[in-house]
């Protein structure tokens, strides 16, 4: 019944592609690399959305594995651990995977080639079933746990759902929709146990938002990936929870994203602007409930990923274990080098992927695919010629075409009203432009724009405070200083009156004493005449 | 024709003692149109359109007693925006206040060389330096304006503007440039 309704529910945009691409990386088992040959690991401070994590290893400093090199400051904020044990030899500013190319303070950690973990290993919470929701949100915080399905977004603070919302369902995501990518795929087909423990342990941790027959947990893989299918299904009968549900959902892209999967699992739309526990349901990624397991039960900080190295330019496409901070030519050199194809480096898929400068930057937590192109000469854009295929292709419903022209005009008010926050930057409408326009370089540009204006607006208002209160002291400082100055007057007059009186008083003190002297001579000299 | 007269005079003294009852009883405190303008003054407070705040402009601005393009700092989208709000036509920068700004400034005291007289701390319009007599002075970076108004009263020349540093923090996608044809 419920498959003939998610016949029902399945999205109206999105992609139908050919080919996913996603054989050539699939062939191999997952390698696992060490940090313990290469000559340094690059490990950024920042890994997460949020705040920057606080420095806590000096320069010199030698560290095991695992242990935390900086601590979360702030409210959404996490820690960061060594990926091997060796010596920081330094704290510097390296480029880092960003659109922007720009550099980031990153620590370098020369590894000593041991691997050795010391006693950093976190506490194993064997018995998960019975350990308070705080006490596994707190070790899911602590372990650095971020989620790697790309938005990094710390998953501790996501499992911590505001006290009245009530949860029917924990959508699990293994859809994996991109070209190219499959390292969830991999990691589904080697590691499903872990990922069910996973599971479990974040379906404790929402305990006292389920109802009280307990949360449904649905885990979306798209039907591509049969393998992972049987591998997920296998450990879920295992694993003997009725809660469980392994649910092939159709391939198209993009069925991955957070608000589709969970359209296409439970028929229910996640409002504009809202999250998803406004409608009662919860999604992490497959990755997530494995590094979870791996924090719970083993106490090993998130320390390593899996990551798809794939594209014609590498000459063995695969999947690797990698621990953060492993430079990307490394991870190309593990992959049997460059082929002569290869002329661009990206991290991501094919879709939604970051260009990066060059393959000197570090594996991070969102590092889920290093995609080595042959570059195709990028065809020139074209004016758009009305066509509509982009709000066909749209899987938000959004008209595309309206936003691209208010964005190119600048015109942000329009762009908003039109919804651009609802844009998920997915490609599809760019993908399908047969004028091939950069759309979504527009949407990035438009939503930047309008964040930057707000952030003006509200550093406007600070200072305009901030200028009335300096204001209002300054005249509170001269109103006080004149009230001063008029008391100080005031007393001085009153000083003059008070000698005037002074001295009358001294004066009439002074004839007392006369008088009474004269008295007392008259008294004596009254005595001294008196016969002896 | 008195019956016409008496008519409209009546009615003309009736609606004439209502709107100033009106006037009264409904009488806005402040200037609407003075915070309006306010608000779309970048509240720099840097005082480069010879007005001592961007309130102050704002009131002039409403009086009709200054004109749109005195704010260097807001510089081009400022103006459109005044323009805007007061149906007026946008015109060009007026180059006696100063010129647009184009990147954000923020004032580093240099440490070494501040001998801590003080006379920034009054100088900053939004109480953005930190410091006390004898004592090293700081700029408390999220807070300052760049409104250079620290710089003329330092003895010392120990402060310095500095374009803000874009950091992936803080960088913003920039609008899409699509490379020209060349044409031969």
């Amino acid at each position: 019944m419920l498959a003939i309704l998610r016949e029902f529910w399945r999205s109206t945009g999105g992609l139908h592609l050919k080919d996913y691409h996603k054989d050539q990386s699939t062939q191999q088992p997952v390698h696992k690399l060490t940090a313990t040959a290469v000559h340094e690991l690059v490990i950024p401070l920042q890994q997460h959305s949020g705040h920057k994590p606080k420095l806590l290893v000096k320069l010199g400093d030698f560290v095991h594995k695992g242990q935390c090199l900086a601590v979360a400051d702030g409210a959404i904020s996490v820690p960061v651990h060594a990926s091997t044990s060796g010596n920081i030899i330094a704290i510097e500013e390296r480029q880092i995977a960003h659109p922007s190319g720009l550099t980031d303070l990153c620590m370098i950690l020369k590894p000593d080639g041991h691997d050795n973990w010391g006693d950093q290993r976190l506490p194993p919470i064997e018995n998960y079933t019975a350990a308070s929701a705080e006490v596994l949100r707190q070790r899911i915080s602590e372990a650095g746990i971020v989620g790697l399905g790309g938005a990094v977004f710390p998953s501790a603070i996501k499992l911590k759902v505001p006290d009245p919302i009530q949860l029917t369902t924990l959508v699990i995501n293994g859809a994996e929709c991109e070209p190219y990518i499959t390292c969830d795929d991999m990691l589904m087909r080697e590691q499903a146990a872990e990922i069910i423990i996973g599971c479990l342990i974040m379906l404790r941790a929402l305990h006292e938002h389920a109802p009280t027959q307990g949360l449904d947990c649905l885990v979306g893989i798209e039907d591509n990936k049969p393998q992972a299918i049987a591998a997920m299904q296998t450990a879920a009968a295992h694993a003997n929870d009725s809660r469980l549900k392994i649910v092939p959902v159709p391939t198209q892209y993009p069925t991955g994203g957070e608000r589709q999967l969970i359209h296409i699992l439970t028929g229910r739309e996640v409002p504009s602007g809202g999250r998803p526990t406004d409608i009662g349901v919860l999604c992490h990624n497959v990755a997530t409930a494995r590094a979870i397991y791996q924090a719970v039960v083993l106490g090993q900080p998130l320390i390593s990923r899996y990551v798809t190295v794939t594209g014609k330019g590498v000459a063995q496409p695969q999947n690797f274990e990698v621990p953060i901070g492993l430079s990307m030519q490394t991870l190309i050199n593990a992959a049997g080098g460059y082929t002569p194809k290869a002329k661009g480096l990206i991290m991501g898929g094919s879709m939604m992927g970051v260009a990066l400068p060059n393959d000197q930057i570090p594996v991070v937590k969102a590092t889920n695919c290093l995609w080595v192109n042959e570059q195709e000469a990028i065809p020139e854009a074209l004016p758009c010629i009305r066509c509509g295929r982009c709000a066909e292709a749209c899987p938000v419903k959004l008209l595309p075409q309206q936003l691209y022209w208010h964005a190119r005009a600048r015109n942000l008010e329009k762009v908003e009203q039109y919804h651009i926050f609802d844009c998920i930057e997915c490609g599809c409408c760019a993908y399908v432009c047969p004028s091939h326009i950069p759309l979504v370089d527009y949407y990035r540009y438009a939503k930047a724009d309008i964040h930057t204006q707000n952030e003006a607006r509200e550093k406007a208002a600070l200072a305009r405070e901030r200028h009335e209160f300096h204001q209002e002291r300054i005249e509170r400082a001269k109103r006080e200083k004149a009230e001063k100055l008029a008391k100080h007057k005031e007393a001085a007059q009153n000083k003059t009156t008070d000698t005037a009186d002074k001295q009358a008083a001294i004066q009439a003190a002074l004839e007392r004493a006369k008088a009474k002297k004269a008295q007392q001579a008259a008294t004596t000299t009254a005595s001294e005449d008196k016969p002896a | 024709m008195l019956s016409a007269l008496l008519v409209i005079g009546g009615l003309a003294a009736i609606f004439g003692l209502l709107l100033g009852y009106a006037a009264i009883r409904f009488r806005v405190e402040g200037d609407p149109l003075a915070d309006k303008i306010d608000k779309l003054l970048p509240q720099t407070q840097c005082g480069q359109c010879t007005f001592p705040g961007c309130r102050p402009y704002a009131e002039a601005i409403a009086k009709g007693e200054a004109d749109i393009n005195q704010c260097p700092p807001g510089g081009e989208p400022t103006i459109q925006a005044l323009a805007e709000l007061l149906g007026v036509e946008a015109k060009p920068l007026n180059a006696e206040n100063g010129e647009a700004q184009t990147v954000p400034l923020v004032a580093i005291i240099e440490e070494q060389t501040c001998i801590g007289c003080t006379l920034c701390i009054q100088a900053c319009p939004v109480d953005a330096i930190v410091g006390a007599a004898k004592h090293m002075h700081t700029v408390i970076e999220s807070e300052c304006t760049g409104c250079k108004l620290c710089l003329p009263p330092c003895p010392v020349d120990c402060i310095l503007m500095v374009p803000v540093k874009t950091s992936p923090a803080n960088w913003k996608w920039p609008y899409p440039i699509i490379p020209l044809k060349e044409v031969a």
